[in-house]
């Protein structure tokens, strides 16, 4: 029998649980443009239909500092302390 | 340090165990059976366990399983430490060895030593040694060497010490089970065989490096995996290092995994980024790596193996692997290893390290990230430097696609015999970068989308621009900073090469140095 050492970080990715589905979409939409080519072409379309049919509902942009680069804690917090859905635009 | 460890022992061709330290008094002795002068003095040992009686111990501990039940045959009694926990825990570098509890042991067999020491064992516990006939033993025997301290136990037996520097989790592979199709099922693989990463190789890749096992050299992207030496030094076998490449492992790692270096963007982007590793300094002649002929290709351990671990640590501690987060459209070769020296004897420049601010006499790993390369500019015919940099930047212009300018960087590999076509005129490296950025600079006008190619700036960034703004011309980079420029190669051929870079500066990758040194 041979013995080798793990070489991973052998970390167990932790089971993520998915909110439940709200009833209706209400109260704040963030948009999340990860600054890739035309991902606010994407997200002005998407805004302008979600706006006919939820005239209730405010529209927020936010967008990360590059694409090539997980969006900065601060960001998240900002998303998550603004809005109560999250639309995110990613790649091109 | 040598002194006598507590034990539990099975006496051999038994089942009984034996304990030290016990009720009694003990002595203990380390033997081998075939070193020549444990057999000799093999029946003064039995006349000395007699003599023990009742008053106290004398263990007798042999290091070969089939060896000891031989010794039994003499002594009646041997405790089997053929897996010689005991021996290495005890330091025992010579059998045999003589322990006495706080007393220094008596290695070899020095017969005043021990007629003096035995002595005082019999006045202490009455013990009548007047049978022995002392002068007919030997004078000196010298005695072997203990097997715990053999070359070929000793870094299993570190492994498998109490304070053992392995912390990572053991994995037992099945005695039916092929180790290497193991490790292609584990997903540990970037699809090449790899090195088993057994505790006794990576006992021995953590020579290479003073530092301590589980200090923590970087945390890796994705999956904020953090990369400890042992960690780093368990891919470095997989990818088949020699020990003394580690700390060029570690150095790249800790490089690759700062922001600056972004290793999360090159290895998530479609684009199909890798790192390239340019090594600098003294060490480059210590380890043999090539930076001569073929010094981009393969058939060099270390320029090969040192790339690869990088990969594999980014792979196995990081998380980042094809169709996870790896998510390249078409990928490319240097994603299994990219790592050379510059041959800073045969430049008349500074090296790269230097014109970063490091010393000569430093080693030094410089990370640059490639999306092509390399991509061979060949020119066997300019005579003039001015030529030669001029055929470098109309070759360049290839990055991404002639339109795009001010969107990547480049290391230009120069070949030795275009080194002598720019040192008989006399050229620097910065001659080089500025030859490249007038020769490769457009007017915006033809760098805007057409029929042709919708590349380049977007039709409508003509707006609003006067004729002027839009017959400004535009070199291909940025920054001459954005020129980064190496030599390495064969002393014959005209060929030079160029690796294309990705999303370069704050949006993607920097190149980043990071001094070897600290590492060894």
């Amino acid at each position: 029998m041979t013995v080798i050492l793990d070489p991973t970080n052998e970390r167990v990715p932790v089971t993520r649980q998915l909110t439940p589905r709200p009833p209706g979409i209400t109260g704040t939409v963030a948009f999340l443009d990860i600054t890739k080519p035309r991902g606010n072409v994407l997200i002005d379309r998407m805004e302008s239909l979600l706006a006919e049919r939820l005239p209730d509902v405010e529209f927020k942009r936010f967008a990360k500092p590059t694409f090539t680069k997980p969006a900065p804690d601060a960001l998240r917090e900002e998303v998550r302390a603004e809005a109560d859905f999250v639309i995110e635009a990613l790649a091109d | 340090m040598t002194s006598l460890q507590p034990f539990s022992l099975r006496l051999a061709g038994t089942d009984k165990q034996v304990s030290y330290p016990a009720e009694r008094p003990a002595i203990v002795l380390f033997v081998k059976e075939d070193c020549p002068t444990c057999r000799e003095i093999l029946p003064l040992v039995a006349e000395l366990k007699s003599a023990c009686g009742e008053a106290l111990d004398l263990h007798v501990l042999g290091q070969t399983e089939a060896g000891n039940l031989l010794l039994a045959e003499t002594l009646g009694a041997v405790l089997d430490d053929s897996d010689l926990k005991v021996s290495f825990a005890c330091d025992v570098d010579t059998v045999l060895s003589l322990f006495f509890e706080g007393e220094q042991p008596l290695v070899g067999f020095v017969r005043e030593e021990w007629r003096d020491f035995w002595g005082g064992v019999a006045d202490e516990h009455g013990l009548d040694l007047g049978a022995i006939d002392w002068q007919s033993l030997p004078e000196w025997r010298p005695g072997c060497g203990s097997l715990s301290a053999d070359p070929m136990n000793a870094e299993r037996l570190q492994a498998e010490a109490e304070n053992s520097p392995l912390r990572a989790r053991r994995i037992e592979v099945g005695s039916l089970d092929d180790e290497f199709e193991f490790m292609f099922d584990q997903g540990f693989s970037d699809g090449l065989p790899l090195v088993p990463p057994t505790p006794e190789r990576v006992m021995r890749m953590l020579a290479g490096t003073s530092l301590d096992a589980q200090e923590v050299i970087a945390v890796v992207p994705p999956n904020m995996g953090e990369a400890t030496v042992e960690k780093v030094a368990i891919n470095a076998v997989m990818a088949g290092c020699r020990p003394e490449y580690l700390p060029v492992v570690l150095a790249s790692l800790k490089a690759v995994c700062s922001d600056e270096y972004n290793i999360h963007g090159v290895m998530a982007t479609t684009m199909g980024a890798s790192p390239v590793l340019v090594v600098n300094g003294p060490i480059r002649n210590r380890l043999g790596m090539n930076m001569g002929l073929g010094a981009l290709g393969q058939g060099n351990r270390a320029n090969a193996t040192i790339g690869r671990a990088v990969r594999l640590a980014v792979r196995n501690i990081g998380g980042a692997q094809p169709g996870g987060t790896e998510r390249s459209t078409l990928g490319n070769p240097m994603k299994f290893t990219m790592c050379f020296a510059e041959w800073e004897e045969r430049s008349p420049w500074a090296p790269m390290h230097v014109e970063r601010g490091y010393q000569a006499d430093e080693s030094v790993v410089s990370i640059y990230t490639a999306t092509s390369g390399p991509v061979l500019i060949v020119d066997q015919t300019s005579r003039s430097a001015s030529q030669l940099a001029g055929s470098f930047g109309l070759s360049l212009e290839s990055i991404f696609g002639p339109k795009q300018h001010y969107a990547s960087d480049t290391l230009v590999v120069v070949c030795p015999e275009h080194v002598d076509t720019f040192v008989r005129d006399g050229y620097s490296k910065a001659d080089i970068r500025a030859r490249i950025q007038e020769v490769t600079a457009r007017p915006i006008r033809e760098l805007l989308a057409d029929d042709i190619s919708g590349t380049g700036f977007p039709a409508d960034f003509a707006d609003g621009k006067d004729a002027q703004a839009l017959d400004r011309p535009l070199p291909k980079f940025r920054s001459e900073a954005d020129i980064h420029i190496a030599v390495a190669g064969a002393d014959a051929g005209k060929f030079s090469g160029a690796f294309h870079g990705w999303a370069t500066g704050e949006i993607g990758s920097i190149s980043v140095s990071q001094s070897i040194d600290p590492f060894i």
